[in-house]
Parts: structure tokens; C-alpha cells; sequence
């Protein structure tokens, strides 16, 4: 009996690092999970070949012998969907990693654990349907209050359609209690609080729709100059310490998204440590909740096994279209999209595949296409309106854009913020490069602005960025010959410049006021300067030194400004604003008396 | 404690720890390549676990399954394979992973191989525990944030790269700079501001020379701190492939002492440039797909298993503080090693060749340097509330000042503006007061900050935008007229 069991199963016959064949192979279907051997180590399927199966296994496989015996699962990787996924940290293929701690400590050990979400824990069910209710894919018959901040929508998994055979009452449940019946064409489905859901297919929905609304992320670089749209796309190319995991931080703190998945993709373990210290003391500005009441995190760091960081991608995509189909904004960091590729790069190399552009497999291309078209803001089978923006980071080995990851990101992707290696060893943050960067999305979110801050928005906005551009030519003059061989109307562009870079751009994540910029603070901020240096024309225009300009005392007002002026308070600027008129006129009145006095 | 070597210590008879007794037991190789060997016929095999190569003249080398089938094993051997041959090598198969023994009382004060075997005539650790060397992630959820703040004694590194304590921070170096003197002056003077506790100092050498590693030795034995230090050699006379296990055998030590002793443990990991060849080496013998500049595709991975054993833990009192030294190739900090150093690291302090030739000790060059963890380990209560503003001042002033020196090559100094002439004399002040100190010089924070002052002050007062006017008033103008008297 034992013997024949066995002689069932695929087997081990070749061990390489994450990479392991496996026999009879024909028992086993292409992506399919298995377990491997008495610790049950989780892999998946990746090759089928002459009844030899290639197994990806997603933890460390010191120790696996050739005759070990695999266990198909009968199901492609997949990621579980229900309450219990916001607040909670999870590895790579959804292990729960708070509660691996409880259960072995420290350390993170191999093999199966428990599940990803509580089996335990009882949640407040609420019917929002009713028996005989008509049921469609995506509906939602049910809501939960998971956080404070987040109510989960029970909804019916896509695929199944009927009819409402049963409903359960308020009340609690836990995630394995029946809540639901839905009489379909091919019988009685039975509904729970959560359902399984395969990684690699992007969950349905009814449409598309064009993205208009920006994510406001209060880094008023980004959302003044180069905006995200709500179901945008976004990535952030830069060498070693530029920015991108401060700058994603940032946008995770403070970005008006309804949930945000944040996946740390083979970075360091401080980096989510400190996402878990601050996130549970840090109020959303929108609900004064606790950050960590929208979060989700996950988690697989450069010291844990590679091939997990593949899936890790594809987990935290896939629960944070969950919340989309809910009808949430939905934002998901990925941290470092690079390191995701390398894990594909290294799995490809094992399987001895034909390399193409240093190394990378030849799909490359491809898989980054459908990470990224997993992006969008979309009206979900529910009938809700719900997007999930992606901001991947890019790790370009040497800082150098021209590599393939990048390269490929690029066409993929409608906002491009590229990090400078030079701002940031100046100390100057964001270290947003104003010239390379850009975004697709100005326009469509002009409307959004125009609505809230007046007509002048997009008019200071190009005046600003023409500024910078002129700025930029003039700098190459500047490096030649200095700033004292330019005459003051040129001049003025350097001065004003310096201005929008440091008194507007320049932004520091760790000032407790600075951190977080409100939109309107963000256009006053902008009018001031700009119209500041609008007046600095007429000062130029009457042949008065432009130094004397730049000692008054509304310039020392317009550096402190985004340090001192917080929330939506206007009135300091207005006042600046008038102070400036006074002071720039008289300047220049007095100049004139000296002229007459002559 | 002297590191002469006698020839069977140095090969290590059998691994410190790994005394354990064979499983299986195989004749003959059926290929040899470079560090590799095949063996075939085998069953029962293990991929990873440890074996020892018994040569015909009996001499054993240790190494470990890089991969395995159902016939065959492939077998990396740490000693190299040169004088084996194929039909009587015998194979052990130790039926696990590699593994060091580990207790306080057997470790510190010693010297032992890369592969942890005792170098210094004592006897092999016997009594703790056996670890794998390859250790175990951190889970996230178990590791604490690193926020305490380590004075250095050394200006560019307290006031603009603050080490703490559980961070990973590089010396990035070029051949013949003095990050060696860097990392004594750093091991000697290292303490906390807040408390006296016990610690340790692990050192691990990767093909560094003998007199290197003998200077490393003399300092931890002229600042009594020998008895609490243990040091894992392997010199650039040893096998290059023992250079791969040296860091991890270090770094289990390292990490026992922390997190079972409670200790904080400095672990120096010198150079890690010799490291990533050494892996190149092998990875090239088994004919793998090279990535950039022929080192395998996974060398990020492979060095973040390294680099990311260090930190604090909940719970547990003790730490591990990383100070790899590494030296870049070309002096080009976008060489691969360099590189995914620095993207696994919490930051990196970078020597600089210009400064060295300018006769600057240590030859910090601020602008590439960064301490990613400096933010939590700086400011009121931790060391002064005008941390962080005077040192994005600094770095603010000097990375324009750096423009203005270009600027001067061209136009020359006397064309330069009135302000320029500031940043350019600021410039010089900054590297010869700030950056330039003695090799016994050991700054306090504070000293350090009021340093930062007076250069900054130097400045016309619209230049300093990153500090605000009540901190020039409180710090700038006291630091200035305190120079003046
Ligand atoms: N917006 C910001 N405000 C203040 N400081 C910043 C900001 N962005 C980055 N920094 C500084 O730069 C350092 C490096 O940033 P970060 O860790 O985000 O780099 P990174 O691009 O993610 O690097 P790596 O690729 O190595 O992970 C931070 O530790 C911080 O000191
Ligand atoms: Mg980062």
C-alpha cells in the first residue's frame, strides 16, 4: 500500500538553490502549487518537459533530497481575500509573518504555516441582501468594519451568479462559517467571508474608465509639477540612496488613497520595520485614524528566499484589487520593482533559459507590461467605482537609466519621476530631477485643480516650469563664467529660480510641517513666488541692484512659509502677498526719489 | 594571542563545530573543475550540506553540495581542488549544513580560519550550541529600529553620517587609502552617549595581507579590548573560496553574542571586494550566465545575506553593527561591488583620492556618503536639537562650494563673486578643519556641531536657507564670537 502511494506522487530529481525538477510530471499542471517533502515547503509549477516537472519553491531548500515526495495542491498560487488582510503583514506567498514570530520566534523558519487570514477571529457581519435577491459576480451581499478606518464589503466571488438562496443575519462569523447560498445554474454555491484568488490573473471587472482624479500625495513636486492620477501609473528610477523608498514612505503616509499595499520587494528589514513602528502612530490627515488602519504589507526582504520576491509582486497586486472591486482608491508601492526583476532574472538563469539584455529573460518586457496594466481606475462588477495607482520604484545598477528594467518601465508607465544622484548628495530632497521627470496625467487632473484653486493653476504652473528651464540653460553659462557675468534680467531667472527650488521643490520628509503639504498651501506657496518674481521684472526695469530686492523682508517670509504656514490656513500668504506689494513698490519709489534727487 | 599558524591548524582537520561524523561515504570524482568537483553514483545526498574531501594523501577539505540529482552531486571545495585526483578522493557526506559551535567563554579572545577552525593552538569550540552559518532572516515584525546613537569621535561621520547602533555602514575605499586606519579609529573610539554596556568586536579578514590583518590585531591589543574580541582570518594567501563562508562564520558569532549574550557586537568585515571575486570565481567555473562585469546575477542577493545581519532585535538587548570595508575597483563607486553594496546597506562613507592626495586624514568625501538611519539617531535628547539643520546646512554649503572651486579652475579665483569667494574659502576651512583630524582625535558631538557653526557662519546670512534664524542666533552667532575672541 505505502509503496504504491508513493509511487503516485512526482518526486524530487534535481535540486539547484529555489530551483527543483521533479518527476511524473504529468500528475502535475503548469502553475500549479505543490508541497514539497514532510516540511511542506511551497513551490509552483514553472516548466512542464518530458514528464519532468521544473518546481520554483519559495524557501530555502538546504537539506531537500532527491526522492522527496511533492504534492500537487490542484490549484495555481493563490491569495486569500477577506477581512484580516489591513493592518496585517504578510511574506511574499501571504505568510502571516506576525504570526510566524508568535509560533518560531525571531527568526523565520521554512514550511507551511497556518493560513494567511485568521480562522479564529469573529468579525460584526452585516447582510446588505436579501433572500431571492438576484446575485452577479462582484456583488456585495454584506459589509464588515475591519478597521476604524476600512469597511470590508463582503462580496460574491467572480464566476458565480444566481440567485440569493440564503443569507445569514447580523452577527459574528468567522471566516469559515457559511454567511451566503447562491442557487446557480449548476447548483447550490456556498459563500464564505473570504475566497481564494490566483496571483497571476488579474481579477475582473466591468470597465475601464480614464483617470481624472489626481492622488494628491502632499509632496508638492509631485503633485504640482509632474501629478498622479488616481488608477495612474508611476516609477521612480534612481541610483542607491536618491529617494525611493523615502519618497514611497511619504506617498504611503500621506497619499488620499482609501488603502495602500505596500510591498518591500527584496529591500532591507529596517525599511518594514519602520513602516510597523510609525504607521500604528501616524493619523491619516483625512480620518485621523492610524495609518496602519489602511495598510496592508508585505514583506519579502533581500535576505529572504528569491523566489518568493517574485510572487511577492503578484500578492500585493492582487489584494489590492480586492479592494478596488470593494470600490476603494486603492494605492500599492512596490519596493523595488528591480529586485523583482533580478528574482526573474535568476530563476530564468537556473532554468538555463537563453538570456537576452544582460541577462534578463526575453519576456522581461512583457511581465513588466502586465504588472503595470494590472493599474487602472476602473467601475468594478460591484457597480462601484474603485482604482489602484502603482508607484514602483527602479533600481538601476550604476544609477544608469539605460538598463533594461528601466528602459522597459518606462513604456510602461505615465509618470516618470527620475532621481538625481547630484541633488541628493547636495542634501536636496525630494532629489526629483524637475527636467527628466514627467507626467502624462497634467492635464487630465488641470480640471481638478482650475475647480479648486481658481484659473490661475496651470498658468503659475508653466510660468514656473518655463522658469526652470530658462534656468537650466543659464546654469551652463554660469558654470563657465559665474553668475556675475550675467546681466540682472537674467539674473532674476537664476534668482527665482533658486526660489522655486528651494522654497517650493525642496521638501524635507522629516520636518514635522513640511512632511505633508495641503493642495491649497501648495498653489499659495506657488502664487507668492511666482508672483514675487513677476515683481522682481519691474525691479530689474527700474536699474535697481536685484540684491537690494532680495534682501526685503517678504523673501525671509517666503522661505519660512513651508515650514511655519500649516493646513489650510491662507491668510499668512494673502498677507505676504500684500506685504510683498508694499515693500517691492516701495523699493522702487525710493529709487525714483534718488533718481529725481540727482 | 599571536596569529602564527601551524600548516594542519590552517587547514582545519575538521571545521570548528562540524566535528559531527559522516553519513555516507563515497570514492572518486567523476570531474574536477576549478573549485567544483562531480561526484556520481551517490544517493541519500542533501542539497547544501556539508562535505569533506579526504585527497589521497589523506589531506581533508571542506566543502558543501551546490547541487544535486538523482546520480550526481555537484560539490564546491573551499580549499580549491588543486592535487586531487579522481579515482581515490573519497567524499564525506556530513548530513548537514555548515555549521560553527558556538559559546562566549570559547570564542572571544581568539583566532580562528575563515572556515572557523582555531588558528591560535586552542582548543576547537566544543561546548555551545552548533549554527548554521548561513543563519536565519530577521523577521521584520521581530527586528527593533535602530536609534541609538554611536559617537565615533570622528566629525564627518557624527555630525553628517551618524552611525547608530544595529546599522549596516560600508567604508567604500580605493586601493591604498586608509580605511583600515578609518575602521581602528572607529573600533577604538566608538561608545555610546547614554550607556556603558558590554561588547564585542568581530573581525573578519577576506584575502587581506598578513601585515593588515597583524595591524588590526596590535590596535585591539593597545586599547585592552583583546579578550573581547574574536577574529576570523583568512589572509590573501589562503583558499579563495574559504572567503565565502569567513563572513558567515563571523557573522553566527556575531550574532550569538548579540542576541543570546545581549552583547553589542561591532562586526568589521574586511574586504568585501575580495569576497565578490572570490564568488565570481566559482560561479564562473560552474559556467553560469554572468551578469554585470562577469559577477553572477544574484550577487545582490548573495551580499544582502550578508549585509542583512545586523540589527537589534525586541526584546533582546543586545545588537550587531556592521562596518564592512570594501575597495572599489578603479575608484569607481558604480562598479558592481560598490553598487549593490550600497543598495543593501543603511548608507556609506566614501574615502576620496583627491582628499587623500590633499593630505586629509580621514579622506571623507561627505557628498556620497549617507547614513540612511541618521534621522532617528540625531536630534533633542539624542544629541541636539540643530542636528539635522546644520548638517544639511554643511552638505548644502559644501556641495556648492565644490561647484565654486570649478567654477574658480576656469574664470580663476579672483574673478569670482564676492559670495563665491566665501564658499570657496568655506571650501578649504571645511576640509582642512572639519573633514582633516588626527588619528587619535576623538571629537565629542558636540564639539563637532559648534565646528559645523563657525565653517557655516563663514557664510553671507541669506546663504543659510537649511537652518533657521533663532538656530544662527543660539548656535551660529555663539559659536562665531567664541572664535573671534
Ligand atoms: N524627501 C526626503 N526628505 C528628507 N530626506 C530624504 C528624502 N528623501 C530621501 N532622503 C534621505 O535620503 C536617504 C536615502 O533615501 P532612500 O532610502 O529613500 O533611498 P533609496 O533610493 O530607496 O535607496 P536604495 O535604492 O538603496 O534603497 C534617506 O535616508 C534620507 O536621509
Ligand atoms: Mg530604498
Amino acid at each position: 500500500m505505502k509503496e504504491a502511494d508513493k509511487a503516485q506522487n512526482p518526486e524530487v530529481i534535481f535540486v539547484s538553490g529555489p530551483v527543483v525538477k521533479a518527476s511524473r510530471a504529468h500528475l502535475l499542471s503548469m502553475n500549479e502549487m505543490v508541497e514539497v517533502g514532510a516540511e511542506r515547503l511551497v513551490g509552483e509549477v514553472i516548466g512542464l518537459e518530458d514528464d519532468t516537472a521544473t518546481l520554483q519553491v519559495y524557501e530555502d531548500t538546504t537539506g531537500l533530497k532527491p526522492g522527496t515526495r511533492v504534492i500537487g495542491q490542484g490549484m495555481p498560487l493563490f491569495a486569500e481575500l477577506g477581512p484580516g488582510l489591513i493592518s496585517h503583514i504578510f511574506d511574499g506567498i501571504q505568510r502571516p509573518l506576525t504570526e510566524l514570530k508568535e509560533q518560531w520566534g525571531d527568526f523565520i523558519q521554512r514550511g507551511k504555516t497556518g493560513t494567511a487570514l485568521s480562522r479564529e477571529r469573529v468579525w460584526q457581519f452585516t447582510p446588505t441582501a436579501r433572500e431571492g435577491d438576484k446575485a452577479v459576480p462582484g456583488q456585495v451581499i454584506g459589509t464588515i468594519q475591519e478597521t476604524d478606518a476600512i469597511v470590508h464589503k463582503v462580496m460574491i466571488p467572480p464566476g458565480i451568479a444566481g440567485t440569493i438562496g440564503k443569507i445569514a443575519g447580523p452577527g459574528g462569523y468567522s471566516l469559515e462559517e457559511e454567511i451566503a447560498v447562491i442557487k446557480t445554474s449548476g447548483g447550490p454555491r456556498s459563500i464564505r467571508l473570504f475566497h481564494r484568488w490566483p496571483v497571476r490573473q488579474p481579477r475582473p471587472y466591468v470597465r475601464r474608465l480614464m483617470p481624472s482624479e489626481p492622488l494628491l500625495t502632499g509632496q508638492r513636486v509631485i503633485d504640482t509639477f509632474f501629478p498622479l492620477a488616481k488608477g495612474g501609473t508611476a516609477a521612480i528610477p534612481g541610483g542607491f540612496g536618491t529617494g525611493k523608498t523615502v519618497t514611497q514612505h511619504q506617498l504611503s503616509k500621506w497619499a488620499d488613497a482609501d488603502v495602500i499595499i505596500y510591498i518591500g520587494c527584496g529591500e532591507r528589514g529596517n525599511e518594514m520595520t519602520g513602516v510597523l513602528t510609525d504607521f500604528p502612530q501616524l493619523l491619516d490627515p483625512r480620518t485621523q485614524r492610524p495609518l496602519i488602519e489602511r495598510t496592508v504589507l508585505i514583506a519579502n526582504t533581500s535576505d529572504m528566499p528569491v523566489a518568493a520576491r517574485e510572487a511577492s509582486i503578484y500578492t500585493g497586486i492582487t489584494i489590492a484589487e480586492y479592494f478596488r472591486d470593494q470600490g476603494y482608491d486603492v494605492a500599492l508601492m512596490a519596493d523595488s520593482t528591480s529586485r523583482w526583476a533580478e528574482a526573474l532574472r535568476e530563476i530564468s538563469g537556473r532554468l538555463e533559459e537563453m538570456p537576452a539584455e544582460e541577462g534578463f529573460p526575453a519576456y522581461l518586457a512583457s511581465r513588466l507590461a502586465a504588472f503595470y496594466e494590472r493599474a487602472g481606475q476602473v467601475k468594478a462588477l460591484s457597480g462601484e467605482k474603485g482604482s489602484v495607482s502603482l508607484i514602483g520604484a527602479v533600481s538601476p545598477p550604476g544609477g544608469d537609466f539605460s538598463e533594461p528594467v528601466t528602459m522597459h518601465t518606462k513604456r510602461f508607465v505615465q509618470c516618470f519621476w527620475a532621481l538625481d544622484k547630484e541633488l541628493a548628495s547636495a542634501r536636496y530632497f525630494p532629489a526629483i530631477n524637475y527636467l527628466q521627470s514627467y507626467s502624462a496625467y497634467t492635464e487630465a487632473v488641470a480640471a481638478w485643480w482650475t475647480e479648486r484653486t481658481g484659473p490661475e493653476w496651470e498658468k503659475l504652473r508653466e510660468e514656473a516650469v518655463q522658469i526652470l528651464q530658462e534656468d537650466s540653460k543659464l546654469q551652463n553659462i554660469v558654470k563657465l563664467l559665474g553668475e556675475e557675468a550675467l546681466p540682472d534680467d537674467q539674473r532674476r531667472i537664476l534668482e527665482g529660480a533658486r526660489l522655486i527650488k528651494n522654497d517650493f521643490l525642496q521638501q524635507s520628509a522629516y520636518d514635522p510641517v513640511d512632511t505633508y503639504c495641503m493642495p491649497l498651501k501648495q498653489f499659495y506657496l506657488l502664487k507668492v513666488i511666482i508672483y514675487f518674481i513677476r515683481r522682481l521684472k519691474d525691479v530689474v526695469d527700474s536699474r535697481i541692484p536685484l540684491f537690494r530686492a532680495m534682501e526685503l523682508p517678504v523673501v525671509e517670509q517666503i522661505h519660512r512659509a513651508k515650514y511655519t504656514v500649516s493646513g489650510e490656513d491662507i491668510a499668512p500668504f494673502e498677507q505676504m502677498l500684500k506685504d510683498m506689494d508694499q515693500q517691492v513698490d516701495q523699493l522702487l519709489s525710493r529709487n525714483q526719489e534718488a533718481n529725481h534727487g540727482v | 594571542m599571536a596569529f602564527e599558524t601551524t600548516e594542519t591548524a590552517a587547514k582545519g582537520v575538521a571545521g570548528t563545530g562540524n566535528t559531527s561524523s559522516a553519513h555516507l561515504e563515497f570514492v572518486g570524482l567523476s570531474k574536477i573543475s576549478g573549485p567544483l568537483v562531480v561526484i556520481e553514483g551517490i544517493r541519500d545526498v542533501g542539497f547544501g550540506e556539508r562535505v569533506e574531501i579526504v585527497a589521497s594523501d589523506s589531506d581533508v577539505r571542506q566543502g558543501r553540495v551546490l547541487a544535486i540529482s538523482e546520480k550526481a552531486a555537484v560539490l564546491e571545495v573551499f580549499h580549491g581542488t588543486s592535487g586531487l585526483d579522481q579515482a581515490d578522493t573519497r567524499v564525506r557526506f556530513m548530513g548537514r549544513p555548515f555549521e560553527m559551535v558556538v559559546s562566549k567563554e570559547e570564542v572571544l579572545g581568539r583566532i580562528f580560519s575563515g572556515l572557523g577552525a582555531p588558528l591560535d593552538g586552542g582548543p576547537a569550540p566544543f561546548r555551545g550550541e552548533a549554527r548554521n552559518v548561513n543563519g536565519f532572516a530577521i523577521n521584520p515584525v521581530a527586528r527593533a529600529y535602530p536609534e541609538d546613537f554611536i559617537q565615533t569621535g570622528i566629525s564627518t561621520i557624527d555630525g553628517m553620517n551618524t552611525l547608530v547602533r544595529g546599522q549596516k555602514l560600508p567604508i567604500f575605499s580605493g586601493s591604498g587609502l586608509p580605511h583600515n586606519d578609518l575602521a581602528i579609529q572607529i573600533v577604538r573610539q566608538a561608545r555610546l552617549l547614554t550607556e556603558e554596556s558590554s561588547f564585542a568586536v568581530i573581525f573578519a579578514a577576506m584575502g587581506v595581507r598578513h601585515d593588515e590583518a597583524e595591524a588590526f590585531r596590535l590596535s585591539f591589543e593597545e586599547s585592552g579590548v583583546l579578550n573581547n574580541v574574536a577574529m576570523f582570518l583568512n589572509l590573501a594567501d589562503d583558499p579563495t573560496v574559504e572567503r565565502l563562508v569567513a563572513p558567515r562564520v563571523a557573522l553566527t558569532v556575531a550574532e550569538y553574542l548579540a542576541f543570546e549574550e545581549g552583547m553589542h557586537v561591532l562586526v568589521i568585515l574586511t574586504d568585501m571586494t575580495n569576497y565578490c571575486e572570490a564568488l565570481r570565481e566559482v560561479a564562473t567555473s560552474k559556467g553560469e550566465v554572468p551578469s554585470r562585469k562577469g559577477y553572477p546575477g544574484y550577487l545582490y542577493s548573495d551580499l544582502a545575506s550578508i549585509y542583512e545581519r545586523a540589527g537589534r532585535i525586541h526584546g533582546r538587548k543586545g545588537s550587531v553593527t556592521q562596518i564592512p570595508i570594501l575597495t572599489m575597483p578603479d575608484d569607481d563607486i558604480t562598479h558592481p561591488i560598490p553598487d549593490l553594496t550600497g543598495y543593501i546597506t543603511e548608507g556609506q562613507i566614501v574615502l576620496d583620492r583627491m582628499l587623500y592626495q590633499k593630505n586629509i586624514y580621514p579622506p571623507v568625501n561627505v557628498l556620497p556618503s549617507l547614513s540612511r538611519l541618521m534621522s532617528d539617531g540625531i536630534g533633542e535628547g539624542k544629541t541636539r536639537d540643530d542636528h539635522r539643520n546644520i548638517s544639511s546646512q554643511l552638505y548644502a554649503a559644501y556641495a556648492n562650494a565644490k561647484q565654486v572651486e570649478r567654477l574658480a579652475s576656469i574664470i580663476g579665483e579672483e574673478d569670482l563673486s564676492v559670495t563665491d569667494k566665501k564658499y570657496f574659502q568655506f571650501a578649504r576651512e571645511f576640509e582642512k578643519r572639519f573633514v582633516n583630524q588626527a588619528k587619535d582625535e576623538d571629537r565629542g558631538i558636540l564639539e563637532t556641531l559648534d565646528l559645523g557653526w563657525e565653517l557655516v557662519m563663514m557664510l553671507p546670512s541669506q546663504e543659510l536657507v537649511r537652518v533657521t534664524p533663532e538656530q544662527v542666533e543660539k548656535y551660529g552667532k555663539a559659536s562665531h564670537t567664541c572664535n573671534q575672541e
